[in-house]
């Protein structure tokens, strides 16, 4: 692939704390090359303000590799940017070219404010998972991985679940900033395992209850989650949600 | 887990649309069916006979009851979702994410329904009520309404808002059909893909079908 250099205008958005009203910014990038990844290009940025005696834009990052599901942004109208399929640190600057205007913006939701610039509180996605996304073991000698039976079907399906890196791309390409797709990747994974049993029923109906104390919106099936998932989480995990929810919620005791 | 807990939870609420959306489905088959008697073309006998059918037995009025109670829940329980969701976003985007990845009648369920609210109200008032007040509201003799379909659709305006009301009903078929068996919890895709096929067919030849009913008043095609 040709290799280019680039100038850009970055208009990012800044906020000082949760309290600050914020606003847009923009700033002018030179020679930015198109093999930098987009996390790379904010760097350049960054050092750039941090010698000009400015504060540098605060933005949420970790391995950079794309599975640990630290990264966000919402580049120019998309979670993680313009690629399917693909997630913000791995975004490489050639989806751009010269002469670029790039619109950045954090997650936007009730339930992920903004702690600063476009870094947002994903805290809430550990509480659901607080609530219910684990499973019991017994302690002692590890038990024999294979003395399990598991359906091959079963297994690739909860794998593909169990994808879910838990970013909050669903929650932001929705238009009711539901957190469905992300809820039902991880009761998914657990219910489709003969692992996850015990805990089955308790374990969807605490997981909805705490999203909706958590002040996500509700699912209306649009799909744009599915679309904008950087690991393809399907939304036929929401439908298995819906059918785990509403048995466990007929067939519990009170 | 209470029946309270589970009907106030997002997905129990979800659950009260797509119930209500598959009963209000069923009642636009026969409402679809009985008035494609008109196309008998017989001056209405046929229609008036189907329509005495459903005015003058007590077991269709019963049911026309259930039919209201659903279609308010469905009502009431759609708008306050619809708000519910629209707040759930404090701060808009300034560059939206818009139609990639979802279609817009997905998005605009809220909106057509409304819409079809509105269309409902005067579809109500044209049909329905002159009808049943006519009746005492109980199963008392019924107007000749074929010939109330006649004047109706005689004016152009109201054929205009009839057929850009049942285009809305398409629109939300089109997503509700579907939307509301994945919200029952049909994830498996042989089923989902047949149910989003019949979905849309069935959005297709309602819609059709209701359109072509004003029409075929307006252009003289029935005596």
């Amino acid at each position: 692939m040709e290799h280019y250099n680039m100038n850009l205008t970055v208009k990012v958005w800044r906020q000082k704390n949760s309290k600050d009203k914020g606003g847009f910014v923009s700033y002018q990038v030179k020679d930015i090359s198109s093999e930098m990844s987009f996390l790379e290009m904010i760097d350049v940025l960054n050092e750039k303000l941090i010698v000009e005696g400015g504060e540098p834009i605060a933005f949420d990052h970790d391995c950079r590799e794309g599975i640990c599901g630290q990264c966000s942004l919402y580049i120019n109208g998309k979670p993680h940017g313009p690629w399917m399929a693909n997630t913000t640190c791995q975004l490489h600057m050639r989806a751009f070219k010269d002469g670029d205007t790039i619109v950045v913006e954090p997650w936007r939701a009730g339930a992920f404010p903004v702690i600063k610039d476009l870094m947002v509180d994903r805290s809430a996605f550990d509480r659901i998972i607080q609530a219910g996304g684990y499973i019991s073991v017994n302690t002692g000698n590890a038990v024999d991985g294979n003395s399990l039976p598991i359906n091959k079907d079963h297994a690739d399906a909860s794998f593909a679940a169990a994808m879910c890196i838990g970013c909050g791309a669903c929650v932001a390409a929705c238009k009711n900033s539901s957190a469905m797709l992300f809820l039902s990747a991880k009761v998914s994974h657990l219910a489709l395992l003969p692992q996850g049993e015990p805990e089955r029923k308790s374990r969807v109906l605490n997981m909805v209850a705490q999203m909706d104390k958590e002040g996500f919106g509700a699912c209306t099936n649009t799909g744009a989650c599915e679309a904008t998932c950087p690991k393809e989480i399907s939304i036929s995990n929401i439908a298995r949600l819906n059918k785990e929810y509403l048995f466990s919620s007929l067939s519990s005791d009170k | 887990m209470t029946w309270k807990q589970v009907f106030t939870s997002s997905v129990g609420k979800k659950l009260v649309m797509g119930f209500t959306g598959i009963f209000l489905i069923l009642f636009l088959l026969v409402h679809v069916s009985l008035n494609a008697c008109i196309w008998a073309n017989d001056g209405g006998k046929m229609f008036n006979a189907g329509a005495h059918f459903m005015g003058a037995n007590v077991v269709p009025r019963i049911l026309e009851i259930g039919l209201f109670a659903g279609l308010i829940l469905h009502i009431i329980q759609g708008l306050m979702l619809e708000f519910s969701n629209r707040s759930k976003r404090g701060v808009a985007y300034a560059n939206n994410y818009g139609n990639k990845g979802s279609k817009w009648y997905s998005r605009s369920m809220g909106i057509l329904g409304t819409l079809i609210l509105l269309f409902l109200i005067l579809h109500m008032s044209n049909f329905w009520f002159p009808n049943r007040s006519h009746q005492n509201f109980m199963l008392g003799e019924e107007i000749d309404l074929y010939a109330k379909m006649k004047t109706t659709f005689s004016e152009l305006w109201v054929v205009i808002v009839y057929v850009l009301g049942c285009l809305s009903l398409g629109y939300h078929l089109a997503h509700g059909f579907q939307s509301a068996f994945k919200t029952m919890g049909v994830h498996n895709k042989k089923y989902n893909q047949i149910l989003t096929s019949i979905g849309y067919g069935f959005s297709v030849i309602i819609t059709v079908a209701f359109v072509m009913m004003p029409l075929s008043f307006y252009l003289g095609w029935l005596s």
